[in-house]
């Protein structure tokens, strides 16, 4: 057992090295695709050349991360199928048709017209082009959709029934799980914080380019997009986190108290807008859970409920099935207590489906499809030897979580003041601090970057110990391989993505410095 | 911009026809494209050839080849962990 357990670790190390730096990637291709859309767009409009070197600069950059970046997502398919053999299985109907979507129609989409937009500028008409342009981009959120529904169906499994023949939940409705508000939420939340990295890494890209005092008109055209793009994928990506919160505190709300470190919540309750968590805090234990906290009132019903005086349920409260109405009035939910008991009976009853199968037992059968019908919802509790096991990492939820909204406050001001520079150039050019605003512009490619990588760890550390929201644990999820196995694919994959993500970074770089050089303005295109 | 002549050109040829010279043209137009398809080719190999083949099997094929099989081992598996 030991070994199966480092066996997860190493398994889960693995699936969050290879998630993480494929979403180095995609969030760019994301962005950046629809700026460089925005630009063609002004060019088409326009018919103006300089609108045409801006499309055609940032639209290289946009190659590049594509072209590094294609494929690496295939990576996390090949970990199901070897690592996460037992997860696959359970779950193959409904995983497999949004991947399957995924692959044939957005990926050829993408792929189709990617190849108009660098190979077509003098053989296709310019409004085709333009169709090409923003359909790669279009193409590219499609992808993502997909990816999206699949993870959100782990969030909040519906529209699917399990299948005790074939050890298998079989979808029922296909618009349950690809219009569940969990993958509502989880798409546009994810694809306009996309927009916000595209338009930070132009403001960056473009801060680079001024401190260097090259092409002030290109950069001046860029921020007014990169600006505008990023300044309203922050305000949208704010007002998704928001109703992302409603759905999280409704379907999963023991990561919602993990996100705010609080183990016996309340009506009115406050949200911690900083805070450090006092290491010694365990459920079972009587410790302040903070060190020190700034709160503001009322903040945590209002995100999770939108009503000020509702209830939020702590850990505590969540493992001991404890609820209040916005009165106060105790409402009893059910206790993980409850939860292992009733996990145990699905699992007997899936474990005495095949005797009861091959003997043709129809009342022994009859009797595990009533069990199931009614226990199968705590089916993965039954895993549990006791409830504290079903608490996520309370730290690394808690303070991803609060890093996320901090830089998200933040870039809001950014893009904001960004925008403010664009419109009022006599304010900041020629000044002596203009150069600590444009190094400020370059650092906050990367924070903007670990910001969104945050938003991730939030939503799949706060999960843990799940792979199946209350279905599936990850140490059943897992395969029965050795752990030393998934060490040496962790360790290549370490070094391949590493290889790729400094090819990026160099290739890029060579790019913008190469070109920034040019008069881009002048330049014959 | 295309011109009108490039836009006759082929607009006479048959469309698989066409098809082909836009992506070889493109193809040999490109600059930085050649550096990225290099280094696309290399990871598909690697990703597809070597690190699928070779540390990537498809784990329940070695345990069932039917999908009965495959079921019950997969419900030994999850009724016998605990």
């Amino acid at each position: 057992m030991n070994e199966l357990i480092n066996a997860v670790d190493w398994s889960r190390a693995q699936f969050a090295l290879t998630a993480i730096y494929h979403w180095l990637f995609v969030p760019l291709t994301l962005g950046l695709g629809v700026i460089v859309a925005v630009m063609e767009t002004l060019y088409y409009r326009t018919r103006s050349e300089k609108w045409l070197a801006t499309t055609k600069f940032w639209m290289t950059l946009f190659g590049v991360n594509f072209a590094i970046g294609v494929a690496t997502g295939i990576i996390m398919e090949f970990e199901f199928g070897t690592n996460w053999s037992n997860y696959s299985w359970f779950v193959g109907d409904i995983f497999g048709a949004p991947l399957a979507i995924e692959g044939i129609l957005a990926f050829f989409m993408e792929s189709t017209f990617i190849a108009v937009m660098f190979f077509g500028w003098k053989r296709v008409s310019p409004k085709f082009h333009l169709a090409a342009t923003w359909l790669t981009a279009i193409g590219a959120s499609l992808s993502a959709l997909w990816i999206l529904v699949a993870n959100a169906w782990m969030q909040d499994p519906v529209g699917c029934t399990f299948n005790p023949a074939t050890m298998r939940n079989e979808m029922t409705s296909f618009w349950a799980v690809a219009a569940s508000p969990m993958a509502v939420a989880k798409f546009f939340h994810t694809v306009l914080s996309a927009w916000t990295l595209g338009g930070a890494f132009v403001v960056g890209v473009s801060g680079w380019m001024l401190l260097k005092g090259r092409n002030r008109d290109h950069c001046m055209r860029s921020l007014k997009v990169g600006g505008w793009i990023g300044a309203i994928g922050i305000v949208l990506t704010m007002l998704t986190g928001d109703s992302s919160a409603v759905t999280v505190s409704e379907r999963q709300p023991m990561k919602l108290a993990a996100m705010e470190g609080l183990y016996r919540g309340d009506n009115a309750q406050s949200i911690v807008a900083f805070g450090i968590l006092n290491p010694a805090k365990t459920v079972d234990n009587d410790e302040d859970p903070y060190l020190f906290h700034i709160s503001i009132p009322y903040g945590l019903s209002i995100l999770a409920n939108h009503d000020a005086q509702s209830f939020v349920p702590g850990i505590n409260d969540v493992i001991n099935g404890v609820s209040k109405d916005r009165e106060g009035n105790l409402v009893n939910t059910v206790s993980y207590t409850e939860r292992i008991a009733r996990g145990k009976r699905a699992q007997d009853a899936v474990k005495n489906y095949e005797a009861a199968s091959r003997t043709d037992d129809k009342r022994a059968l009859d009797d595990i499809n009533k069990t199931l019908q009614a226990d199968f919802k705590y089916f993965g509790y039954g895993y549990l030897d006791k409830p504290q096991e079903a608490v996520p990492p309370v730290a690394m939820t808690f303070y991803t979580f609060h890093l996320m909204v901090t830089v998200g406050g933040y870039l809001l001001l950014f893009m904001l003041v960004a925008l403010l520079f664009v419109y009022k150039p006599k304010l900041i050019e020629g000044k002596k601090w203009a150069r600590w605003w444009y190094i400020l512009s370059i650092i906050t490619i990367p924070i903007t970057y670990i910001c969104s990588a945050s938003g991730w760890i939030v939503a799949e550390v706060g999960r843990q110990p799940w792979a199946i929201q209350d279905l599936m644990p990850n140490k059943v999820a897992i395969s029965n391989l050795s752990a030393s196995y998934v060490q040496v694919t962790f360790w290549i994959f370490a070094v391949i993505f590493t290889a790729l993500l400094i090819a990026d970074v160099s290739i890029l770089l060579t790019q913008i410095s190469k070109k920034s050089k040019t008069d881009l303005d002048k330049v014959k295109l | 911009m295309p011109s009108e002549s490039n836009h006759i050109a082929t607009s006479r040829a048959s469309w698989p026809v066409r098809v082909f010279r836009f992506y070889r043209d493109g193809f040999r137009s490109m600059t930085v494209g050649r550096t990225l398809w290099i280094i696309i080719g290399i990871k598909l190999f690697i990703f597809f050839v070597i690190l699928r083949w070779i540390f990537f099997p498809d784990f329940l094929s070695t345990k069932g080849s039917s999908d009965q099989e495959k079921a019950q081992y997969v419900r030994e598996q999850m009724t016998g962990r605990k």
